[in-house]
């Protein structure tokens, strides 16, 4: 087994799905403590479907770099989504739904209409589930990527401290003069960002697993934001990288591979959060 | 002059007002009590003081150099925040978010600062505890820690004993009550009359009849007795 790692290494399409694997992971479990607790959780689930969408119109339009509309229109989206979270006449959960379903069913119609790639639900399907686009990543692909994990990181710990304020109670940070408005759209376009970068590692139907399970696994374990930050950061990121590997070997799909390990992750939280009784049920 | 001037303030939701041309005054080292029927906008009213909702009319004056960054709070919990992964001391120091600006991180004056004000409300002990394991009394000591470090000169309580049992309900009345004779003006919304009259300076009274004044001209009102007969008779005919 050993030796047949060592043989797929020496290929840099396998490196490179590592560390982008690896990154992506570590930025979306970052937020995901954040959207989880801000009872979000399904925002990476209808912002994906926006990407999708968006992509599928890229695609239709024959763009060279889609990621020039994917990325401003998941943003906007992002935008749009958490501030109806508020007080609009469409609740936060039904607007995530409507825009996410309706983002998907108008991806599928263009794709279908104007389609002139031969193999149409193959693309379809390995956008959703991202099979092997992941393994095909080139150079620049890769360092894009790197730049903004790091940029995400970098932004997360500065602003950590605020987006702690905001997340357990916005109402207090606005009354004591904490601009809140302005750090929830800097969440919206951190995860917006992240998601993009993640439809490549497991697809648009998986990424709402990479930010939640991470997080809920750590908040099984731990009692301080700090703690359930750092936790799944680290749970996310070995569930990334073990998934990518075992579905190397295994020649599964890499990110139902890294879900379904995720999945693993938690049951074995849960347990432990029972035997240690960490946390309160 | 006043650390607060309401002048012909009119409030509300989706522009239908709950109550128009409100009058009144706070002074430094004032404790008002708010208090009148559910559903008469208390909360509502509290959170336009405190610039949480737009007013439709009239103005919310701050006087004596007060600034938006220097007004503690203390709100109805949400459901978010009952099994929040926080300890005691994380939540405590964001009450210096408002201070801080771009700043980062905390530093150690507001570090030892915190400290200070968990000792004052008698949690340090409690300081790396989880929050969603404490008692619901030990839970508004720490939102009340926290309101502390957002500020030296005024808190405003929206219902801060609501779902306490008696014996913490007088704690924390008494600790609110401390913090007075500290020279902290207090603003707190009550549905508890009694307490009200009992530790208040002055009363505002919202619904129906709108009243405003010291504690004395309260009890001496029309407002007030009739309310008080009011809670008598729904009280006779509840049993």
């Amino acid at each position: 087994m050993i030796e047949k790692l060592t043989l797929y290494f020496q290929y840099p399409f396998v490196k490179y799905a590592l560390i982008v694997g690896v990154l992506i992971a570590l930025c979306s479990s970052l937020l995901g403590v954040t959207l989880v607790l801000k009872r979000f959780s399904f925002i990476g689930d209808g912002l994906s479907h926006v990407a999708f969408g968006a992509m599928a119109v890229a695609a239709v339009l024959n763009l060279t770099d889609e990621m020039m509309l994917v990325l401003p229109v998941t943003v906007l989206s992002a935008i749009l989504l958490l501030r109806t979270g508020q007080n609009t006449r469409i609740k936060g959960d039904s607007a995530i739904a409507m825009i996410s379903v309706g983002a998907m069913a108008i991806g599928y119609l263009l794709m279908n209409l104007f389609s002139t790639s031969p193999n149409l639900s193959g693309d379809v399907c390995s956008t959703l589930f991202g099979s092997t686009s992941i393994l095909t990543l080139t150079e620049r692909e890769v360092i894009l990527c790197a730049v903004l994990s790091a940029l995400v990181v970098l932004i997360f710990v500065l602003f950590y401290n605020k987006i702690f304020a905001v997340t357990f109670d916005e109402a207090f940070a606005k009354a004591t003069g904490t601009p809140a408005d302005r750090y929830n759209l800097l969440i919206a376009v951190i995860v917006a960002v992240i998601i993009v970068l993640a439809m490549n590692l497991v697809g648009s139907l998986l990424i709402s697993a990479l930010v939640i399970f991470p997080a809920l696994s750590a908040m099984r374990l731990f009692g301080s934001f700090k703690g359930v930050t750092i936790c799944s950061a680290v749970i996310s990121v070995i569930c990334a990288a073990s998934g990518i590997i075992i579905s190397i070997l295994a020649g599964t799909p890499v990110g139902s591979t890294i879900v379904a390990v995720d999945i693993l992750a938690f049951g074995l939280c849960v347990l432990v959060g029972k035997l240690t009784g960490a946390t309160r049920e | 002059m006043a650390l607060l001037t309401v002048k012909n303030l009119s409030y509300g939701y989706d522009s239908q007002a709950i109550l128009t041309d409100l009058n009144f005054s706070v002074n430094a080292g004032d404790y008002l009590c708010i208090v009148g029927e559910n559903g008469s906008g208390k909360t509502t009213l509290m959170k336009t003081l405190l610039g949480l909702r737009e007013p439709m009319s009239g103005e919310i004056i701050p006087g004596d150099g007060l600034k938006k960054n220097e007004i503690g709070y203390l709100p109805q919990q949400t459901i978010v925040q009952k099994d929040f992964p926080a300890s005691v001391r994380e939540i405590v120091l964001s009450g210096f978010q408002g201070q801080t600006g771009l700043r980062p991180f905390y530093n150690r004056q507001e570090k030892a600062q915190a400290q200070e004000n968990m000792q004052r409300m008698g949690i340090e002990a409690l300081a790396d505890t989880c929050y969603r394991e404490l008692s619901g009394g030990q839970q508004q000591r720490v939102l009340l820690a926290r309101a502390l470090c957002a500020t030296r000169k005024v808190l405003l309580l929206d219902e801060p004993v609501s779902g306490l049992d008696p014996k913490v309900t007088t704690e924390m009345y008494e600790l609110i009550r401390s913090l007075n004779h500290e020279g902290i003006t207090i603003i707190m919304i009550s549905h508890d009359i009694a307490s009200a009259v009992r530790y208040a300076s002055h009363i505002l009274h919202i619904g129906s009849e709108v009243f405003f004044g010291t504690k004395q001209e309260y009890i001496d009102s029309k407002v007030y007795n009739k309310w008080i007969v009011a809670e008598d008779q729904s009280l006779t005919t509840d049993h």
